[in-house]
């Protein structure tokens, strides 16, 4: 669907076979687990069996003796970081905080917690002897629940974290948005609704485990090889956690198999980076499942207060969110993003939303996929489906209604450019889906929609132009869904030739300018952006070698649909010209960087049929279809996939994703076995619907699709489950036990 | 140190012999000793499915299968599954369904339809979300992956008396 003239475009919206496909398929691919260097030595990790205690002493002799061991580190092998903060490209770190978490100092404030490392001649041995290290804890009570650990009894998690007069706390930020006259909006309204809502941790689950090699040369320089969202913020963390200068750091980038947020912050380089240090080898580390589970950044469980009120004919008047997120053992959550998402889809005139930040006994917690927003999307779009059925107001019409859309003040205060907001919701009620009933017992429809900023941050590429009309791309975005095709494709809609005539390669942080991660759905935006500007730039390069050639001037040469075109109807092709360029000055390199735009919003509404099993809780999804604003698709086919990847993603934290702790703060279920996240015999197929509101922030109108389609899922099958048995649920996952709970108690 | 073990096997129709040690696994065989590093590793406890194999034609998870019962056995793992410079019908149905997207999970599940359309070259799509509900993928939602395997099935068929070189 569009709503504009679609422009005419040649490579843009076709689905060539992606650049890296055949080295996908065939296993020749190289992940980060893949490498191997002469002379490397295998690291494993200690990590703490409780939640919360302080550690009195560790003595790794009995370690460091096993035959075979080459060093052992400790947190006391990182330097003393300070009170420092560090802008670390996606958001500003205190260094101790980050050093801490890496490789705990005097504490451990979860369980999994990282104390010491081996670097030995093989695995085994490695882990033979962390088991050696002898550890002496001074156990403490834990603290888990988000709302419990922000009452003023509660243990402190970390003694450096302060409130406004100088009292350690656990509430490490608060945010506060407001719009219009609160009480003022309240009055007006002649319906309100005020829910609490909870939702459980859950993890990204990506399938290839987190995994640096590291080697510290003789000169002091060190190269990282790892599977990483973004190498130059991997260096810059690597870096300022060894307190070396960034330069002496080169991370080169393996294949990543899947991130989801969850691959940005650094657990395992600067450690590796350690035992080399003191080996003189290459150190190879790898987590095992339970440690990815336990120690690296799920995402937030929440507990949430929302209020909305609307008058009789369905207008939207006022809004008021208080929203705790878990930010884990180091302070740190999402909670600020989840906030500007709150009312993001609605145009609200009087509204507030509280935020705050909350140690607990839990991993530190991190991005994944529009961190933040799924969490209040489920309260909001909840309370909304109440609103409409209260009202008698269908939940389509009511979102048509009061949609955001261009102009629309943000209640954290952007005023939204060109959205898609309600092209979206549109597009729903117009799917097949919609217009077909539903029927049969215990069987329910929902629908919601959410929004995601998309950002636009910093990525530069160079593009060389070869003899035979190829041009080789160098960029440094790592490709974690196809996204060398889908830049490739901007590069050579620029330039006029074949998506197969670009060779794109990801490259280390010395081969390439500054790039910002693969995350908050910016690389086929800016990085696309980068591409195109150097495809600009050699198209110029490209007109100064036609006027040598023809002996005019540069300004008398135009570049059209892959040709130079000169005076008096000459004319080359960009082989033609290709094949020319060593006789008339040599390599024709474009460069390109993306730094000041920023993408309009993302926005996608859902539609889900579910059935119940009133015996068992058990929800099966019959019908599901997403209708997402893309702006431009560039390569519908992993447009499509983002789509379903995350609808899927979304179900799972719907349905059945959670960690569970015992008592003592104990994860019980870190493996995928416990944990469970949907295979393809519990999701049906996803029907997508790709809108197009061209983005006026992109030259093509590309908005970045990755992150909005896991926003609306869990709202929309909980809307589902209510129109299906009558309970509204107010806590995530919506498990069997949970659903057979609530409707024993209806 | 348990001593080695002397191991002599077939993998993707050559006799390889091996070193190990009786608790390694076949899949860090496979990776660290052999250098065939395209099956994957994503839980090494049988979960996932990323370290799917070919044992003797039927698919097993290498991380639960030790070195030592590979001992005359047959082994088949992604490397050996395109003939040559050529993909087979599964492989080149993935590239162009637009089946992978991180890529990570792509080995065990190529192993693992080459095991389903063995034994059933013409599945239904529940067989296929069967068949396949032992493999994890967490990039793709599974649509694309059911439908390159149904896209294989129909290749296979039309291109059956054209055998590959193994």
């Amino acid at each position: 669907m569009s709503t504009a003239t679609k422009p005419k475009y040649k490579v843009i919206g076709t689905r060539p076979i992606r650049h890296d496909g055949a080295d996908k398929a065939t296993g020749r691919a190289k992940y980060g687990a893949d490498i191997k260097l002469t002379g490397m030595l295998y690291a494993a990790m200690l990590r703490s069996p409780h939640a919360h205690a302080i550690i009195k002493s560790i003595d790794t002799s009995k370690a460091e003796k096993l035959p075979g061991v080459r060093a052992v580190v400790t947190g006391a092998d990182l330097p003393e970081q300070g009170d420092r903060i560090v802008e670390l490209g996606e958001g500003a770190v205190n260094m101790r905080h980050l050093s801490s978490n890496v490789l705990a100092r005097g504490k451990v404030n979860y369980k999994g917690h990282a104390i010491a490392a081996v670097a030995a001649d093989n695995i085994h041995i490695a882990e033979e002897a962390c088991k050696l290290i002898e550890v002496q804890y001074e156990v403490l009570a834990p603290v888990m629940d988000v709302v419990e650990a922000m009452q003023p009894t509660s243990p402190v998690i970390n003694s450096d974290v302060k409130d406004d007069s100088g009292k350690p706390t656990n509430v490490a930020k608060t945010y506060l948005f407001e719009k219009g006259d609160l009480a003022k909006g309240f009055a007006e309204a002649d319906l309100v609704i005020e829910k609490e809502f909870r939702t459980a941790t859950v993890h990204q689950g990506y399938i290839e485990p987190h995994n640096a090699t590291v080697f510290w040369n003789a000169d002091g320089k060190v190269t990282v090889w790892m599977s990483t969202q973004g190498t130059f913020t991997a260096r810059q963390q690597t870096a300022e956690l060894h307190r070396i200068p960034i330069s002496d750091v080169k991370v080169v980038p393996m294949e990543i198999g899947g991130g989801f947020g969850g691959k940005i912050s650094v657990y395992l380089p600067p450690v590796a980076a350690a035992l080399s240090k003191k080996t003189g080898k290459p150190v190879k580390l790898v987590m095992d499942r339970a440690a990815v589970f336990e120690a690296t950044g799920p995402t937030p469980g929440s507990s949430m207060k929302v209020k909305i009120g609307v008058k009789k004919d369905g207008t939207l008047v006022a809004g008021d969110a208080w929203v705790a997120f878990e930010a884990g053992g180091y302070p740190g959550s999402p909670v600020g993003m989840g906030c500007m998402c709150v009312f993001a889809c609605y145009d609200i005139p009087n509204a507030r939303v509280q935020g705050f930040d909350v140690c607990v006994n839990r991993p530190r917690t991190n991005a994944y996929r529009a961190p933040g927003s799924t969490q209040v999307a489920f309260a909001v779009e909840t309370i909304v489906d109440e609103l409409c059925e209260k009202l008698g107001i269908d939940p389509i019409e009511f979102r048509l209604k009061n949609g955001a859309q261009e102009g629309v003040r943000r209640v954290d205060g952007p005023v939204f450019p060109r959205i898609g907001m309600k092209e979206t919701v549109q597009a729903i009620k117009d799917s097949p889906h919609w217009k077909t009933p539903l029927t049969g017992k215990h069987r329910g429809r929902g629908v919601a929609t959410g929004f995601w900023f998309n950002c636009g941050l910093k990525s530069a590429a160079s593009a060389t132009v070869n003899p035979d009309g190829t041009v080789s791309l160098l960029e440094g975005s790592t490709d974690i869904g196809g996204s060398r095709a889908s830049i490739s494709m901007q590069l050579a809609e620029t330039l006029g030739i074949r998506a197969e005539d670009v060779k794109p390669s990801v490259v280390d942080t010395d081969s390439v300018g500054y790039t910002d991660v693969t995350g908050g759905s910016r690389v086929t935006f800016a990085t696309g952006i980068a591409a195109i500007e150097a495809a600009k730039d050699i198209i110029g390069q490209l007109k100064e070698r036609a006027a040598i050639i023809w002996e005019c001037e540069a300004a008398q040469v135009k570049y059209e649909d892959g040709s130079v075109i000169g005076p008096k109807g000459k004319k080359l092709t960009f082989k033609e010209l290709a094949d020319k360029l060593h006789h008339t000055g040599g390599a024709v390199i474009g460069r390109g960087t993306s730094s000041e735009a920023t993408q309009g919003g993302a926005f996608g509404t859902h539609a889900v049929d579910v059935e119940v099993d009133m015996d068992t809780g058990k929800v099966s999804i019959l019908r599901y279809t997403i209708a997402q604003d893309a702006g431009t698709a560039i390569h519908p086919s992993y447009v499509e996939g983002q789509f379903t990847g995350g609808v899927v993603q979304g179900i799972g934290w719907a349905l059945n994703e959670e960690y569970w702790y015992d008592a003592s703060g104990s994860m019980k279920n870190a493996t995928y076995l416990d944990y469970r996240i949907p295979t393809c015999y519990d999701v049906p197929t996803v029907e997508t619907i790709i809108v197009e509101v061209p983005d006026p922030q992109h030259p093509y109108g590309v908005r970045g699709v990755g992150e909005v389609p896991i926003v609306p899922p869990p709202a929309a099958i909980a809307n589902a489950i209510y129109n299906a048995t009558g309970v509204r649920m107010a806590d995530l996952p919506m498990s069997p036990p949970r659903l057979m709970k609530a409707i024993l108690s209806k | 140190m348990a001593k080695k073990r002397h191991i002599t096997t077939k993998i993707n129709g050559d006799t390889v012999e091996f070193l190990c040690e009786p608790r390694q696994t076949l899949l860090e065989v496979l990776r660290n000793t052999l250098d065939l590093t395209g099956t994957k590793e994503g839980c090494s406890n049988g979960n996932c499915g990323a370290c799917t194999v070919l044992m003797n034609g039927r698919p097993v998870d290498s991380c639960l299968v030790l070195a030592v019962e590979a001992e005359d056995a047959e082994l088949k793992t992604i490397e050996g599954v395109a003939c040559g410079t050529h993909l087979n019908a599964v492989q080149s149905a993935f590239l162009e369904g637009a089946a992978l997207q991180c890529g990570i999970c792509t080995p065990g599940f190529i192993m693992q339809s080459e095991a389903l359309l063995a034994e059933n070259p013409n599945p239904s799509e529940q067989e296929i979300r069967f068949y396949l509900a032992g493999n994890l993928c967490r990039c793709t939602g599974y649509d694309k992956i059911v439908q390159a395997v149904q896209t294989a099935a129909g290749k296979r068929q039309t291109e059956s008396g054209t055998k590959c070189c193994h």
